[in-house]
């Protein structure tokens, strides 16, 4: 296997990264003056601070070796750190931070079809929980083990999509190509369902299969990757829903204005 | 105005949830009765337990969203969400008595025991939950109290 030194140069350049970006995220609310970002700094700096753990010399170590904390590190990275960044708003932040020139430049990039096919749910929970049955259901995973290029770009990779599927079904941000809150749910039903049966086939067919890893240290893996799954996809369907309740207020204050029925209604 | 449909099919929404919950906290964690798997669900039983499990965690949310909502817009009607509430339960644990346990045989109440009394059991506090939801709703439709 690597180098003793590479996992500690692993864990230096992604916590260095995530403290950039964290400060990045502080200076731009400062500086955009605005209460509603710089409320918000706690959950991004909570986002980056499960990444951190993530990516912390003992959890690399137990990752490295026993199935069940390489399972706690995936649903650290790949479900908990980025809904916190979701819910952080960061992409309104950056784009309204931007420059004039780059920030029409991105949003003229943004506007492309492209984008609209990127976002939409379904290929961000392809991306996403599509991405977990390639890693599980195939002898990637026992590759990954051997070759540290592909190794971090599972990472890196379960890190964007788990951002892109929480942003793409959330939908708390503004976006040059909403989905239907109907659309999102549905989605976000197969993509709770796909993954707690890739939890049940893993625990039943004991995946990934390797023979250093015990049968209990597997079905323990597959429990934590069940449960853990169904709390941040539980978080996620409270935040999906608690942008439709904030949209039917929002509605129903248009109405009661324009009808002068104010009284009838607590908003 | 208050809405009485409403109220009370966001009970039914939380009503599934929350019964969907109890059977996985109490059954499978606290007694162990349940397990994880039992080693002879069919494939599709397993595929369609998975829907299952998404839509249960999707109803207890959605139900506490539309009962959130009635709220602020004073529309709830309480004995009608609560009615709706035990209808829910009451027709979640049928459903997974029968269905669940007998037809798709997704997985049994314990094993290794005389399963019949178990089943009747089961069934049996079903109807007695379905029984207290209609009772509860034939007092909400008397126009009595007003809150």
């Amino acid at each position: 296997m690597h180098a003793a030194e590479t996992p500690t140069l692993i864990t230096s350049v992604f916590w260095l990264l995530l403290s950039v970006v964290t400060l990045l995220y502080y200076l731009a609310a400062r500086h955009h003056r605005s209460p509603r970002f710089l409320q918000r700094l706690p959950l991004f700096a909570a986002g980056s601070t499960l990444m951190m753990l993530a990516f912390s010399p003992p959890m690399m170590a137990w990752a490295h070796h026993d199935i069940r904390g390489h399972m706690v590190q995936h649903v650290l990275l790949g479900m908990f750190a980025p809904l916190a960044w979701v819910l952080a708003s960061p992409m309104t932040l950056a784009l309204r931070s931007l420059p004039a020139r780059y920030a029409r430049w991105s949003s003229n990039l943004l506007r492309h079809p492209f984008f609209f096919y990127l976002t939409h749910p379904i290929t961000a929970t392809l991306l996403n929980i599509g991405g977990m049955y390639l890693l599980y259901a195939t002898p990637l995973y026992q590759a990954s083990l051997n070759n540290l290029a592909l190794h971090l770009m599972i990472h890196v990779h379960f890190i964007l999509a788990g951002y892109l599927y929480c942003w793409s079904i959330a939908g708390c941000e503004p976006s040059f190509h909403p989905f239907s809150f109907k659309m999102r749910l549905t989605v976000l039903l197969f993509g709770i369902a796909a993954h707690s049966y890739l939890a049940k086939l893993m625990y039943i067919n004991l995946w990934p299969s390797l023979p250093f890893y015990s049968a209990d240290d597997l079905q323990t893996a597959a429990k934590i990757m069940y449960y853990g799954g169904d709390l941040a996809e539980a978080l996620l369907a409270i935040v999906l829903f608690n942008g439709w309740l904030e949209n039917n207020r929002k509605r129903l204050v248009r109405f009661s204005k324009r009808y002068h029925i104010e009284d009838a209604f607590r908003i | 105005m208050r809405n009485t449909s409403r109220s009370r099919w966001g009970g039914v929404l939380i009503g599934v949830g929350l019964m969907a919950a109890v059977d996985e906290i109490i059954f499978h964690q606290l007694l162990g009765w349940h397990h994880f798997y039992d080693g002879a669900t069919p494939a599709l039983g397993l595929l369609s337990d998975g829907l299952l499990h998404a839509g249960e965690i999707i109803a207890l949310v959605s139900g506490f969203f539309v009962l959130l909502e009635l709220r602020h817009q004073r529309a709830l009607h309480v004995t009608y969400a609560w009615a709706g509430g035990f209808l829910g339960a009451g027709g979640f644990q049928l459903f997974d008595g029968t269905i669940n346990h007998k037809l798709l045989r997704l997985h049994q109440i314990r094993y290794d025991v005389p399963l019949l009394p178990y089943d009747i059991f089961w069934n049996l506090s079903a109807v007695v939950l379905i029984l207290i939801g209609l009772w509860l709703l034939g007092r909400a439709r008397k126009p009595t109290l007003t809150i």
